[in-house]
C-alpha cells in the first residue's frame, strides 16, 4: 500500500463521482456523486498525511466530514423543496434560469 | 444702513406677503393697499437715505461675504448708497408709488384676483429695480437686472389671454436676454481680469492701471450690450413699441423709472470704466445718436398714442446713451431723471385719454380740452417738457446733453441730435394737437379722470415743469458718489440753448400749423414722401431683418444641427445599442438553465487549469 496506489484509488473515486455528477439526472443521485468526490478528496488528504506522518491531515478530514454532513442536510432539504414546488427532482426539469 | 435695507424690504415684504397668502392676493383692494404701503415705506426710507448721504457728504457701503474664497478676494453682497444710487432709488420708489396709486383707478375693472396679481407683480418689479440701483457690485447688479427683466415680462404680458400681449412679453424678454448674454460675458471678463465684482474696487483698479487693455475693452463692451438690450438701443429697440400691449400704467413705469432706465443707469454707474475705453464710448455715442434719430423718425408716422410715446422713449434713451458715450454721464443722468417725470406723466395722460375714449388712435380722439381740462393741461406740460421748451425740465437736461456732446467734439452727432430734437417736438406736438384739439369728436362719452388718476398727473406735471431748475443739484449728487466725475463741465456756448429752443419751437409750430391751423395738408406731405413713409411704417425694416435672420439663418442652422444630432449622434448610439442587443441574443442561448451544463463547463475548466498547470 503505497501513497501512489492510494492516490490512484482516490483519483478513480473522484472520476466516478464527477461522472455521476455530470451524467445522473436525478437530484439525489447527483448529491450522492458529490459525496463520492468529497470522499475521494478526503482519502487523498489522509493518504498524504499518513505518508508524511502528520496528524494535521486527519483533523482536516474530520472537519471536512462534518461540513459534508451539513452540506448534505442543506442539499436534501433543497431537493425536498424542489419536489414540492416543481413536482420533480429531475434536474432537466429544473431549468428556470434558461436564457 | 437700516434705511437702505428698508428701501428693499418694503416692496419685497409686500411681494412675499401677496405671493405667499393667496386669499390676500385675490382680495383685490387690500392687496393693492399692501403693495402701496410697501412702496410707500420704500420711498420714505429712500428719502431718508438720500438726506443722510447728502448730509454726510460721503457714500455709505454695507456688505456681507457671500461666497468666501480660499484664494483671491471673496464674493460679497452689499448695498451701495451714494448720491447716484440714493437719488435713483428715490426716483424709482416715487414713480412706482404714483403709478400704483394711478392703477387703483385705471385697473378697477379687473377681476379681484387679477387686480391682486397686478399689484404682486408691481411689488416684485419695484423690488428688483431698487435692488439693481442699490447693488454695490456687478454680480448683484446682474441678478437684479434679470429680475427686472422678469418683472417686465410678467407685467407686459399681464393680459396674457391676448396673444399679442404674451407675444410682446416674450419678445421683450428674449430681446433683452440677447443683450444680457453680453452682460454676463462682460462681467466674467472683468472678474477674471480684475478679480472683483465690486464697483469701488473696479474703479480703483482701472484708475491705478491694474485693469486695462483688451480685457477692459471687452468687459465694458459686454456690459454695454446688456445696457443696449434693456435701454432699447438700436437694433434691440424692437421690443419697446410692442411692449405697449401691457397696461398703460405699466408702460409708464417701464419707460420712466424701471427697465429702460436700468441700462442708462448702469452706463452712468460704470462711467469711470467707460472713460478709460474710448473705443467703446465712441460706439455707445454712435449707436445712441442713431437710435435717437431712427426712433424719432418712426414716431412721425405712428397713430397709436402709446406707440408714439414708446418711440419717443427710445429716442430719448438714444440721447442719454449718446451723452454717456460723449463723456457727459451727469447730463445723461439728469435727463434720465427729468425724462422719468415727463415720460411717466405722458404715459399716465395717455392712459387717462385711453380710459376716457377707449381707443389708442390719436386721429379718433379730439376736442377734449373742455371735457378733460386737467388731463389736457398735464398733457401740454409733458409735451412741452419732452420737446424741451424753456423753462420745462426737458429743456435743461437736453441742453446739458447737447452741450456735453459738442464739448466732446462730435459736431456731426450734435447736428443730428439737434435735428432729432426738432423732430421730437414735431411729433409730440402732432400727438398733442391731434388728440386733444382738432375737429374730430371723440367716440363715446369721455369724462375727466377720477381723483386717483388725476393726483399723480398733477404731481408729475408740476415736477416735469420745475425739475429742470432743481437739476443744479445733480453735480452735488455726484460729489457724494463713489466715482466723482471729473468731466470738463465748462459753460456751454450760448448758441446751444438757442439752437435747441429754435429747433423745439420750430417743431411745435410746424405741428400746430399743419394739424391745427391746417396751414398745409399733412396727408399730402405724407403722399409726396410715399416710399420714405413706407420705410418708416415698416420701422426701417429692423423687425423684418430680425425675422429674416430668425427664419432663414437661425432656423436653418438649427435644423442642420438638429439633423446632425438626430441622425449622426443618435445614430451612433443606436448602432451600439443594436449591436449589443444582437450579440446578447446570440450569447444568451449559452444559458440552457440546466445545472449540469454549468457543471460540464466547470469540469472542462478544471481540466483546462490542470492541463495548463502541468502541461500534461
Amino acid at each position: 500500500m503505497t501513497l501512489g496506489n492510494l492516490l490512484v484509488v482516490a483519483a478513480g473515486v473522484f472520476a466516478i463521482g464527477l461522472f455521476g455528477v455530470l451524467a445522473r439526472r436525478h437530484a439525489i443521485g447527483v448529491l450522492l456523486s458529490i459525496e463520492l468526490m468529497f470522499n475521494a478528496v478526503n482519502l487523498a488528504i489522509v493518504a498524504i498525511a499518513w505518508s508524511k506522518g502528520l496528524i494535521v491531515g486527519v483533523v482536516l478530514v474530520m472537519f471536512g466530514i462534518a461540513i459534508t454532513v451539513a452540506e448534505i442536510a442543506v442539499g436534501l432539504a433543497l431537493v425536498l423543496l424542489a419536489s414540492r414546488v416543481a413536482k420533480s427532482v429531475v434536474l432537466d426539469d429544473l431549468s428556470e434560469l434558461k436564457g | 444702513m437700516i434705511d437702505a435695507v428698508l428701501v428693499l424690504a418694503g416692496p419685497l415684504a409686500a411681494f412675499a406677503l401677496l405671493g405667499i397668502v393667496p386669499p390676500l392676493r385675490r382680495s383685490g383692494k387690500p392687496a393693492a393697499a399692501v403693495a402701496i404701503t410697501g412702496i410707500g415705506v420704500s420711498l420714505v426710507a429712500a428719502v431718508a437715505l438720500l438726506t443722510r448721504i447728502h448730509a454726510a457728504g460721503a457714500p455709505s457701503i454695507a456688505e456681507i461675504v457671500w461666497a468666501p474664497m480660499t484664494t483671491g478676494p471673496s464674493i460679497t453682497l452689499g448695498l451701495l448708497a451714494d448720491g447716484l444710487s440714493a437719488s435713483m432709488a428715490v426716483l424709482v420708489a416715487f414713480i412706482a408709488l404714483l403709478v400704483q396709486v394711478y392703477s387703483l383707478s385705471y385697473m378697477k375693472d379687473e377681476p379681484k384676483p387679477s387686480f391682486g396679481r397686478y399689484y404682486t407683480y408691481h411689488s416684485l418689479f419695484a423690488f428688483a429695480m431698487l435692488g439693481l440701483v442699490l447693488a454695490h457690485n456687478l454680480l448683484q447688479t446682474y441678478i437684479f437686472w434679470e429680475l427686472v427683466g422678469l418683472g417686465s415680462y410678467l407685467l407686459i404680458g399681464f393680459w396674457f389671454e391676448k396673444p399679442e400681449a404674451s407675444r410682446a412679453a416674450l419678445k421683450a424678454f428674449w430681446t433683452t436676454r440677447l443683450g444680457d448674454v453680453g452682460f454676463a460675458i462682460g462681467i466674467v471678463i472683468l472678474w477674471s481680469s480684475a478679480g472683483t465684482f465690486t464697483f469701488t474696487e473696479l474703479f480703483a483698479k482701472v484708475d491705478g492701471g491694474a485693469l486695462a487693455g483688451t480685457a477692459l475693452v471687452l468687459g465694458v463692451a459686454g456690459i454695454y450690450l446688456g445696457a443696449m438690450g434693456k435701454s432699447a438701443q438700436f437694433p434691440f429697440h424692437i421690443w419697446l413699441p410692442d411692449a405697449m400691449e401691457g397696461p398703460t400704467p405699466v408702460s409708464a413705469l417701464i419707460h420712466a423709472a424701471t427697465m429702460v432706465a436700468a441700462g442708462v443707469y448702469l452706463m452712468v454707474r460704470i462711467a469711470p470704466l467707460l472713460a478709460h475705453t474710448p473705443q467703446v464710448a465712441t460706439v455707445v455715442f454712435a449707436i445712441g445718436v442713431l437710435t435717437a434719430f431712427l426712433a424719432a423718425s418712426m414716431a412721425l408716422v405712428e397713430n397709436d398714442i402709446k406707440r408714439i410715446l414708446a418711440f419717443s422713449t427710445v429716442s430719448q434713451l438714444g440721447f442719454m446713451m449718446a451723452a454717456c458715450g460723449a463723456g457727459a454721464p451727469s447730463a445723461a443722468y439728469f435727463h434720465l431723471v427729468t425724462h422719468a417725470f415727463f415720460k411717466a406723466l405722458l404715459f399716465l395722460v395717455a392712459g387717462s385719454l385711453i380710459h376716457a375714449v377707449h381707443t389708442n388712435d390719436i386721429f379718433k380722439m379730439g376736442r377734449l380740452t373742455r371735457i378733460m381740462p386737467v388731463t389736457c393741461a398735464c398733457f401740454a406740460a409733458g409735451a412741452l417738457a419732452l420737446s424741451g421748451v424753456f423753462p420745462t425740465a426737458g429743456f435743461f437736461s437736453k441742453d446739458e446733453m447737447l452741450a456735453g456732446v459738442l464739448a466732446a467734439g462730435h459736431p456731426v452727432g450734435f447736428a443730428i441730435l439737434l435735428v432729432t430734437a426738432g423732430i421730437t417736438a414735431f411729433y409730440t406736438g402732432r400727438a398733442f394737437f391731434v388728440a386733444t384739439m382738432g375737429s374730430t369728436d371723440s367716440p363715446g362719452h369721455p369724462h375727466e379722470a377720477p381723483l386717483p388718476m388725476k393726483l399723480p398727473l398733477v404731481v408729475l406735471a408740476v415736477l416735469a415743469v420745475v425739475a429742470g431748475v432743481g437739476g443744479r443739484l445733480i453735480p452735488g449728487l455726484f460729489a457724494t458718489s463713489i466715482a466723482p466725475l471729473a468731466e470738463a463741465h465748462g459753460h456751454a456756448p450760448f448758441f446751444v440753448p438757442a439752437l435747441a429752443t429754435v429747433s423745439a419751437l420750430a417743431g411745435l409750430v410746424l405741428a400746430y400749423v399743419g394739424y391745427e391751423r391746417r396751414g398745409f395738408d399733412p396727408a399730402a406731405v405724407r403722399r409726396s414722401f410715399g416710399p420714405l413713409v413706407t420705410v418708416l411704417e415698416r420701422r426701417w425694416y429692423v423687425d423684418d431683418v430680425f425675422e429674416g435672420v430668425y427664419r432663414f439663418v437661425y432656423l436653418k442652422v438649427s435644423n442642420a444641427i438638429g439633423w446632425f444630432d438626430r441622425f449622426i449622434v443618435d445614430g451612433v448610439v443606436n448602432a451600439v445599442t443594436w449591436g449589443t442587443w444582437l450579440g446578447a441574443g446570440r450569447l444568451r442561448t449559452l444559458q440552457s438553465g440546466r445545472v449540469q451544463d454549468a457543471l460540464y463547463a466547470t469540469a472542462f475548466g478544471l481540466v483546462l487549469i490542470v492541463w495548463l498547470a502541468w502541461g500534461w
